[in-house]
């Protein structure tokens, strides 16, 4: 049993309350499945950004046991 | 061929920085005919409203890779010299500058090309997040960035 690190970020670390959670897992999850079950009753705003490993994926994309996960909105720098 | 990506907290004065750049880098280099930068600054009024001052977040483990990653494609596509990419984070104040991007070139179709770029890409990718706090006491994210593209 390994961890997935869970990452949250400006309006949706305020939405969910904490900028980091974690769960366990002993294999592939995938990115909308992560959501699922570390927040099981808010739903993921539509416009919403996936980075897995600090690299930008879909919810489709798979995430690894010992993988980092950040969930953010649309970003706005510069 | 240098490059310095730097995210800060405490304020950026851009012109005292690129003077720095050119003083620690070029060694007396004189292969550069072209010098592009482009200065970001935080306006007073969005979207109608007066804003007292900024909060600017990062997810800082990704925004260093993507800044590195973005700098080095400009680098594939464009001859340039010397590359120098500053953003601020944290508490920003009206006229207070957020972003830097500077870049030198032998000529000025791959300086402006690539300044223009690394700009787009950094807007488009790189993992910021303005909250603007209002005159009137309410606070709001802001939604998306404005095209950069007239």
């Amino acid at each position: 049993m390994q961890t997935i690190k869970v990452l949250y970020f400006a309006s949706l670390r305020e939405l969910i309350g904490t900028s980091e959670t974690s769960i366990e897992a002993t294999g592939p999850v995938g990115a909308a499945a992560v959501w699922k079950a570390v927040n099981p009753s808010v739903e993921l705003p539509g416009s919403s950004l996936v980075a897995i490993n600090q690299s930008y994926a879909s919810l489709d994309s798979m995430v690894q046991p010992g993988d980092e996960v950040a969930f953010f909105p649309p970003v706005t720098g510069g | 061929m240098t490059s310095l990506i730097r995210v800060q907290t405490d304020a950026l004065e851009p012109w005292q920085e690129i003077a720095k750049f050119q003083t620690d880098n070029f060694n007396g280099h004189t292969d550069f005919g072209a010098t592009a930068t482009f200065v970001g600054t935080m306006r007073d009024l969005n979207e109608g409203d007066e804003v007292f001052e900024m909060t600017l977040e990062h997810y800082p483990a990704m925004t260093e890779k993507k800044l590195a990653e973005i700098v080095v494609e400009a680098e594939s596509k464009w001859p340039l010299l010397h590359t120098l990419l500053m953003h601020r984070v944290g508490i920003i104040k009206p006229a207070d500058p957020i972003v830097l991007v500077a870049v030198w070139s032998a000529h000025r179709a791959a300086a402006f090309d690539a300044c223009r770029f690394l700009m787009e890409a950094l807007k488009h990718q790189a993992p910021f997040w303005k909250k603007e706090n209002l005159v009137s006491g309410q606070s709001r994210w802001i939604a998306k960035n404005t095209p950069g593209i007239s």
